[in-house]
């Protein structure tokens, strides 16, 4: 091996796998413009050439690749949620998720731990058994378990934070972890790797419609024809659609979290609780990462408070009391866009072949393959919306059919 | 700390604020249509810039108007709602008193 090494170091052609290939110039048109270089954006690309062998894509990001809210979340994957629509939806994402890092021959860091969520109330359990009861009928594993069995599970565990004991636990196997910028790469890589173009620094800052259908989308390096566009841009989401003249039931909250310095592991399965507006889990580098509710008034702007901070943390140390003597070492936020039933909107919009994957307050990141996949075969068929995604449309909003999840969120936000 | 300024408490913390949502015009319930009325209960600008939206004190459950910058969070002015509700608001009867607010 040594001598391999040293063979290539004095060679000029060492056989660096390139990635991404260098940058070039925006053509005049594409067949599809995906609006977005995050995980979901990237996913669909992926997905379009995959399956329906769609390459003339680009994907225009303004910034780099997954610096949105795909390297901001706590990478949470699960899909123990409420509704029927709601957990269909994401048990197909957990499955896919499993054999991501085959897919892409890109390590995603998959790491299926186990998200255990707690309750402290009657009301909290009786939603419990509903969820485990839905989990079940649609594949995944997920049980009720008591307060025995969750001190087994993590030992660290304080079954008895201040006025709220723990009553039992929702105990969901299928949870797991991933390196959520790695899951942006692979499918950057791959896509790539089949035709599409990726555009890093271009930035969609107008769109052109004409008799209601979208032509084009105007960037800072010109105009690009388009047969169709997606916008995936979590964040910013009704800022787009204001854009396409679209309205929107979105209101944009900041979502801070934060990490602690590395600790031997002593956490395996993700743990969270909704009375306590806190999440907790321990990366495979040993840091803790905890993540809470969004901020309490709408607001453009990662910057943090030390309120919030205060009280996650407070709730955070009731949970783990030994962690009062840990550092932080980082904190951050991501800015989301929540809707009023904590579900997505995906699918069409008013706007001819303009298409919608927005909304995804604090749940996108696990939804990213299931979601590029049913997107791209959106796009694909030309409009016609696959059975998954149909709950999530946007005019649910005027039909008053709201896809409500807001329970089954990791922390009230 | 961050530091609302109350109309009628005078400077308080945040902590002590109840986010109350955008300022918009209700249509009239008894004669708009059901799209209408979706369009007021779900949907918002979510503008980012300077909106005017309704906060309430909440030790003192005191609903008030402010103005504020939603990419820099800066709050630029609060003000007593009488101040937009200059007249009395008359919910029923076709009322246009509520159509005429804008930010």
């Amino acid at each position: 091996m040594p001598f391999n090494l040293l063979k290539y170091g004095l060679s000029s052609d060492y056989p660096v796998e390139v990635d991404l290939p260098a940058p070039k110039e925006l053509k005049s048109s594409y067949d599809v413009v995906i609006i977005g270089g995050g995980g979901h954006g990237l996913a669909i690309a992926y997905y379009l050439a995959k399956y329906h062998g769609i390459t003339n894509v680009a994907v225009l990001e303004k910034s780099y690749l997954g610096s949105g809210n795909t390297a901001r979340n706590t990478a949470v994957i699960r899909s123990n949620y409420l509704t029927s629509e709601g957990v269909r939806f994401y048990a197909e994402s957990v499955n896919m998720f499993q054999n991501l890092s085959n897919e892409f021959d890109f390590n995603i860091m998959y790491s299926e731990r186990g998200q255990l969520t707690l309750a402290h109330t009657d009301a909290t359990v009786r939603a419990f058994r509903q969820r485990a009861e839905v989990n079940k009928h649609f594949g995944g594993r997920t049980e009720m378990i008591d307060r025995q069995q969750i001190r087994e599970l993590v030992p660290s565990l304080n079954l008895d934070p201040g006025h709220l004991p723990v009553l039992a636990g929702l105990w969901h196997m299928d949870g797991a972890t991933a390196r959520h910028d790695a899951v942006a790469w692979g499918y950057a890589k791959q896509a790539a790797k089949r035709g599409v173009e990726i555009h890093q620094l271009t930035d969609v800052q107008d769109l052109v419609i004409e008799n209601g259908a979208i032509t084009a989308v105007k960037t800072n390096r010109g105009t690009i024809k388009c047969g169709c566009a997606v916008q995936a841009i979590a964040g910013h989401s009704s800022l787009m659609m204001a854009k396409a003249g679209i309205r929107s039931p979105i209101q944009t909250f900041p979502l801070q979290a934060m990490v602690t310095q590395p600790f031997k592991p002593f956490l395996d399965p993700l743990v969270s609780s909704s009375a306590l507006h806190c999440y907790v889990q321990q990366t495979s580098r040993g840091e803790v990462v905890f993540g809470g509710g969004s901020d309490p008034y709408p607001l453009y702007n990662s910057r943090s408070t030390l309120d919030l901070k205060e009280s996650l943390l407070a709730h955070a140390i009731e949970m783990f009391p030994f962690l009062a003597n840990a550092k932080l070492m980082r904190q951050w936020a991501g800015i989301t866009d929540m809707t009023p039933d904590y579900s997505p909107i995906m699918g069409l919009s008013p706007v001819e072949n303009y298409y919608l994957d927005a909304g995804w307050g604090t749940w996108g990141f696990k939804a990213t393959p299931i979601c590029g996949k049913t997107m791209a075969e959106l796009i694909a068929s030309g409009g016609k919306v696959p059975d998954l995604i149909k709950p999530f449309a946007l005019e649910r909003f005027s039909r008053f059919q709201q896809v409500n999840e807001m329970g089954a969120t990791a922390a009230s936000h | 700390m961050k530091i609302m300024n109350c109309p009628l408490n005078g400077p308080r913390n945040i902590s002590e604020f109840t986010y109350g949502g955008e300022l918009k015009a209700m249509p009239d319930s008894a004669t708009c249509s059901d799209i209408e009325w979706a369009d007021y209960v779900f949907n918002s600008d979510n503008a980012a810039g300077v909106v005017t939206e309704w906060w309430m004190h909440t030790p003192s459950s005191y609903w008030f108007l402010a103005e504020r910058h939603t990419v820099t969070d800066q709050i630029i002015r609060t003000f007593d709602p009488k101040e937009v509700f200059n007249q009395r608001v008359d919910f029923h009867a076709n009322s246009t008193a509520l159509k005429g607010v804008t930010a």
